[in-house]
Formats: structure tokens, sequence, C-alpha cells
């Protein structure tokens, strides 16, 4: 069973007056199977978690550990990452002129699978898996993330989920900018791969709303760089009854 | 006119093909002319050539660069052509030079009037060819001016290859005469040594009904600077002229194109795309397309992309469309310029792929619609693979 354990993580960023440290101290432990939320005010360093995990050269590690299976995930780089299983859906994916999806998405499948995809069957495969997500054919010929909407570039980020099947799936903000039409499409989406039961997912965020359609087994409140509290699904309704006041106040929210 | 333009060819009285009509490019700091004494030494002030550095033409546009062919130096012309095809090389007074109009620069008009022999790659009419003509242009170092006439008659459908390797500053003129109905399609490959400075002006006169295709692809050189113009004789022609350029360290690559509708009911399609890498590409694209009021029922369309892959690179682009009539089917421009970053290296590299596939993706991927224009599969394959090792060379 796949796992990924963040143990003691502290990240620093380049500032203008020198390293400016954004995670301090995370531990948390993600098991296929299992799907954990992590909530937390602004500026409270859910995104960079997110980054951090994927290897964004942005982020400087400045203590800690990140191992999948006991792999050092901190050891890869940032494609190394991905086809050992961790999964990143953006919060604001980037536009790649030139690159068509469909190119795109199986030069990705072939990376990560480690083989082309037959030909054949890999249309299918994403003809089928568009539908789903209630994606136009015709997107398959634009290019990666040009001229998309907001709902459009976040059904392109869980289509990608879909297709590559990861162990870890880390999901940063999925659900900022949509409406509720489009969260019910991408919730659905994340749901088909949750029941798979082979992904482990982290979903980042800063609403409850999306909880509505995706249950989570962990709620864990994330402030100031750190987990501060971990409990089940009930703790999402009391942080949507009372908010993070209780959590920030006296804290560097940065 | 000066003593030595040819006889026969450069005097509008002498200009038989339906008379063409010299383009007004309100622009430019002098009018068309066959003589280079007509246009004054530019300075790099003027519109035609603000974006050139002249220092780096070696001479071609201020009369200091002397072919020197007869010590071996310049360029080496060879045509291979298929049965049916004549192919000649001719002295100045050959009646079918200049026909397809005069140069418009200095540079340009330097060639006409320096160049020694001329090739006249000819196709009667109604033949239609099922090899392409190949016309190797290798440079051998020195300067050179030169002059090509490739004429296909009515009817007749050809395909010709002008191949540019090897080093020389070469100042050009090509002709195209595309005679009623007929369809040509030109590959010119700009694969020359990163110390060439070629500088032409590409002609086309195309007949009535007739369709003339042009794919330029410009990949070498210190200083490549080409001037497609296309003109009509007649209602029915059609355009479409592809550019793809890989504009990377030091490399000057300029693209000015001119599209003259004075015809009715006539087309035109021009799609350009570069990439640039390095410290000092810098790339130039103007697209000027010009509907005059005659031209009724025009329909024309212009796009350039452009696709920035590290920083130190420029890019000028100037898309201009003059119309003087709104009887048109249609008539648009676009230019956009766009950045290969560092976040797009990630989100490309947290799907699995590998950096340096990564930038192939996306280089591949821009330019594919072009490189399929050419048709020629060995020429398509010799070029993506020129395109990926000049990526992985300049980033390694």
């Amino acid at each position: 069973m796949a796992t990924l354990e963040i143990h003691d993580l502290h990240v620093s960023v380049e500032a203008e007056n020198g390293p400016r440290e954004i995670l301090k101290g995370v531990d948390l432990t993600v098991k296929q199977g299992e799907t954990h939320a992590i909530m937390g005010p602004n500026g409270s360093g859910k995104s960079t978690l997110a980054y951090s995990l994927a290897g964004h050269p942005k982020y400087t590690i400045t203590g800690g550990t990140v191992t999948l299976d006991g792999e050092d995930v901190l050891e890869m780089s940032v494609d190394e990452r991905a086809r050992a299983g961790v999964f990143l859906a953006m919060q604001y994916p980037v536009e790649v002129p030139g690159v068509s999806v469909s190119n795109f998405l199986r030069t990705s499948a072939t990376a990560v699978r480690g083989e082309a995809p037959k030909l054949r069957t890999w249309v299918k495969e994403v003809k089928e898996a568009m539908a789903r997500l209630q994606m136009d054919p015709a997107f398959a010929e634009r290019n990666v993330n040009e001229g998309f909407s907001g709902g459009e570039k976040k059904r392109h980020e869980i289509l990608q989920l879909e297709l590559l099947k990861p162990k870890i799936a880390i999901l940063d903000e999925t659900d900022s900018g949509l409406d509720v039409d489009a969260l019910r499409v991408v919730s659905e989406g994340v749901n088909r791969v949750r029941e798979s039961g082979e992904v482990g997912t982290l979903l980042i965020t800063h609403y409850t709303r999306i909880l509505r359609y995706i249950k989570p087994d962990f709620v864990h409140v994330f402030a100031n760089g750190r987990v501060v509290e971990s409990g089940g699904a009930e703790l999402a309704d009391k942080l949507e009854a009372e908010g993070y006041e209780a959590y920030v106040k006296g804290g560097v929210t940065a | 006119m000066a003593d030595n333009t040819p006889a026969g060819s450069t005097t509008d009285g002498a200009i038989q093909v339906g008379g063409p009509k010299q383009p007004i490019d309100a622009r430019v700091s002098a009018p068309a002319s066959y003589d280079v004494a007509d246009f004054p030494v530019p300075h790099g002030r003027e519109e035609e050539w603000r974006f050139t550095p002249l220092e780096r033409l070696r001479g071609l546009h201020d009369g200091t660069a002397v072919d020197k062919a007869v010590d071996g130096g310049g360029v080496k012309v060879e045509v291979s052509a298929p049965e049916g095809v004549t192919v000649e090389t001719v002295g100045r007074d050959d009646a079918r030079l200049g026909k397809a109009g005069k140069p418009v620069d200095r540079v340009a008009a330097q060639a006409f009037s320096s160049f020694e022999t001329a090739s006249v790659v000819s196709v009667p009419k109604d033949t239609v060819l099922t090899e392409p003509v190949r016309i190797g242009v290798h440079g051998v170092g020195g300067v050179a001016f030169g002059h090509q006439v490739i004429e296909i008659g009515a009817f007749s459908e050809a395909v010709v290859v002008i191949d540019h390797t090897g080093d020389a500053t070469l100042a050009a003129n090509v002709e195209y005469l595309v005679g009623d109905g007929a369809k040509l399609t030109v590959v010119s490959v700009q694969d020359w040594d990163d110390t060439a400075v070629h500088a032409a002006q590409h002609t086309a006169l195309v007949g009535r009904d007739a369709t003339f295709k042009s794919v330029i692809v410009t990949l070498g050189g210190d200083l490549v600077r080409l001037h497609p113009r296309v003109v009509y004789t007649g209602p029915g022609g059609e355009a479409e002229l592809y550019g793809l350029y890989f504009t990377d360290n030091g490399q000057h690559q300029e693209h000015r194109l001119l599209v003259d509708h004075d015809t009715p009911h006539c087309r035109s399609n021009v799609v350009y795309k570069g990439a640039l890498q390095g410290k000092d590409a810098h790339a130039v694209w103007i697209g000027d397309v010009l509907i005059r009021a005659a031209a009724e029922g025009t329909d024309t369309y212009e796009l350039n992309r452009n696709l920035v892959l590290t920083d130190g690179a420029r890019v000028d682009s100037v898309p201009n469309l003059e119309i003087e009539t709104g009887e048109i089917v249609g008539a648009g421009h676009a230019s956009a310029t766009g950045r290969f970053d560092d976040e797009q290296l990630f989100y490309l590299m947290a799907r699995g792929i590998p950096a340096d596939e990564a930038r192939r993706l996306v280089v591949r991927g821009f330019f594919a619609e072009l490189v399929q224009q050419i048709g020629i599969p060995d020429l398509e394959e010799r070029l993506i693979a020129k395109i990926e090792a000049e990526l992985e060379a300049s980033l390694a």
C-alpha cells in the first residue's frame, strides 16, 4: 500500500530581505485509499506544501523528510516525482503555447507509464474520460491551458488525474473559482479516481464547499506553516460554523 | 537608367507578362528600381531598414561588397530536375529576367545590378512534375550576387526546393512566374552556417487562377533578410505563404512580406512562426498586405507567432493591412509572441515529462503545422532533426 510520509518538513522561499520560512515542521501521513482535507486561512502555507511536494524550484527544503513508500521524494527531480506517482493538480495551471492537449496527454502518459499507450485504446480512453468530465472533444486540439476558462483549466487537471492514475494526488484549491456545476463535475471526477481505492488524496482547500461533494476521511487545520489540529469530517463542520478565527489569533499569518 | 542594367528586361515598356504593376509601398524610402544607383545608401533609420543591423550586411548595402567569384569564392549552384524541366544558365540580357518585378530595396537592386549569370528553370505548360526540382545553393565563402527565375507554364504543377547551405555573403533576387491555372510550391531553406549573410527578394507573379505556395525555413546564418512578395496578374490567384524560423544566439533573421492585392477575387494566407533562444537572438517579421480599390472579392489573412524560449531574445512583429475597398470577402491579421518559461517547464515536468523532452515537445508542437506544409518527407525529417539539434546545442 502506497504511503506518503511527511515528517517535520521545513520550507523557505527567497524574499527581498533573505529567506523566509513558510512551512515550520509539517507532519502528515497519507495512505492509498485515504482522503485528507487540508484546510486553512490564506497565507497559512497550504499551497507551499503542495508545490514543495511536487518539487517546484522556488521552494527550498530546509529540514525534514518526505518519503513515498520509503523512497526519498526530496531527492527526486520534478519529473521523477511525477513518475513515482505524485500528482499535483494546480490552482493556476500554466499555459503552454505550441503544445496541443492531445499531444501533451499522450507524452505525459508515455512518461508516467513507461511506455507509449497503444494508440487505439488510448484515443478511446481519452475520449471517454473527456466525456465524463463534460469536455468538448475539440478541446483536445487546443493548446494546453491557452485561453481556457477557469472551469476548463480545472477539468483539464482532473482529466490528467484520471488518465495518469497516481498513487498520491495533491489537489491544490481545485475548487477555487468554480461555479456550482463545474464544481460538481470536477468533484465527480475526483471521486471516480478515489473510488478505485488506489490513490491517496490530499485535498487542499480554503472553503468547506467542496467537502459536500468529496467526503474526507481526515481533516487537518493548517495555520502558520504547520498542522495545528486534526480530526475527522466533523472538524470541517466546526470550521464551517466558526471559521479559522481560533487558529490565527496571535499567530503570524503572513 | 544606369548603363549596367540589362537591355530588354528593365524598362516598363519591355515587360510583357500582363504588365506587372509595381507595388507602391507607402513607407519605403525610394521607389522600386532595377538600378542600385536609384537607392540612397541606407543609414538605418529608414522604415525598411530600422530593424536591420547594417554593419552586419558586410557591405551589401553600401557598394563595398564585391563579388570575388573569380577567386573561386561565392556560391555554387546545382540544379537537379526531373525530365521535362529546362535548366539554363543565362547572361544578363536574357529577356526573362526582371519580369516579376523590380527590386524594392538597395540590396536587391545591388544584386540585380551585379550578378553575372542567372539560372532559369522552366517547366513547360500542361506539365505535372512528380518529383521536386532541387536547387542547391552552396556557399564557399566570399561575396556573391545571385539571380534565379523559376517559370512554370499554364496548368503545370511543380515543387521546387531551394536549399542554401555553407558560408557566403549573398544578395539575390528570385523570381517566380506562375502561369495561368498553374500550381507552384517553393520551399526555400536557409540552412546556412552561422557565419553567412543572406539578403534576398523573392517575387512571385501569380497568374489567373494560379496557386503559389511558399514555405520559407530559416535556421542558419548570421544575418538573413528575406523579402517574399506576391503580385497577381489575373483574378482567381491564390497565395499561401508559410514561414518557419529558429533564431538562436546572435542571429538576426528578418522576413518582410508583401502581398499586393490589386486584382479582384484573389486570396492570400500567411502563417509565419518563429522560435527564439539565446542571447541577442533577433527575429523580425513584417507582414504588409495591400488591398487596392480594384481588388474586390479579396480574401486575406496573415498570422505571425513567436515563441521565446530563453531570456535575451528579441522579436519585432509588425502586421500591416491597408484596405482601399470594402467590397472584400475577408481581411485580417494577428500577431502574438509568447514565452516558454520555468513555470511551463515545471508544469510539463510535473506530469512526468523530462526537461529536454518538454522543450522538444513545445518546439515541435509549435512548428508541426508548418513542417507538414513542406510535403517532402526527407526534407521534413532533416529540418526537424536540425531544429532539435539547435535546441540541444544551445541548451548544453
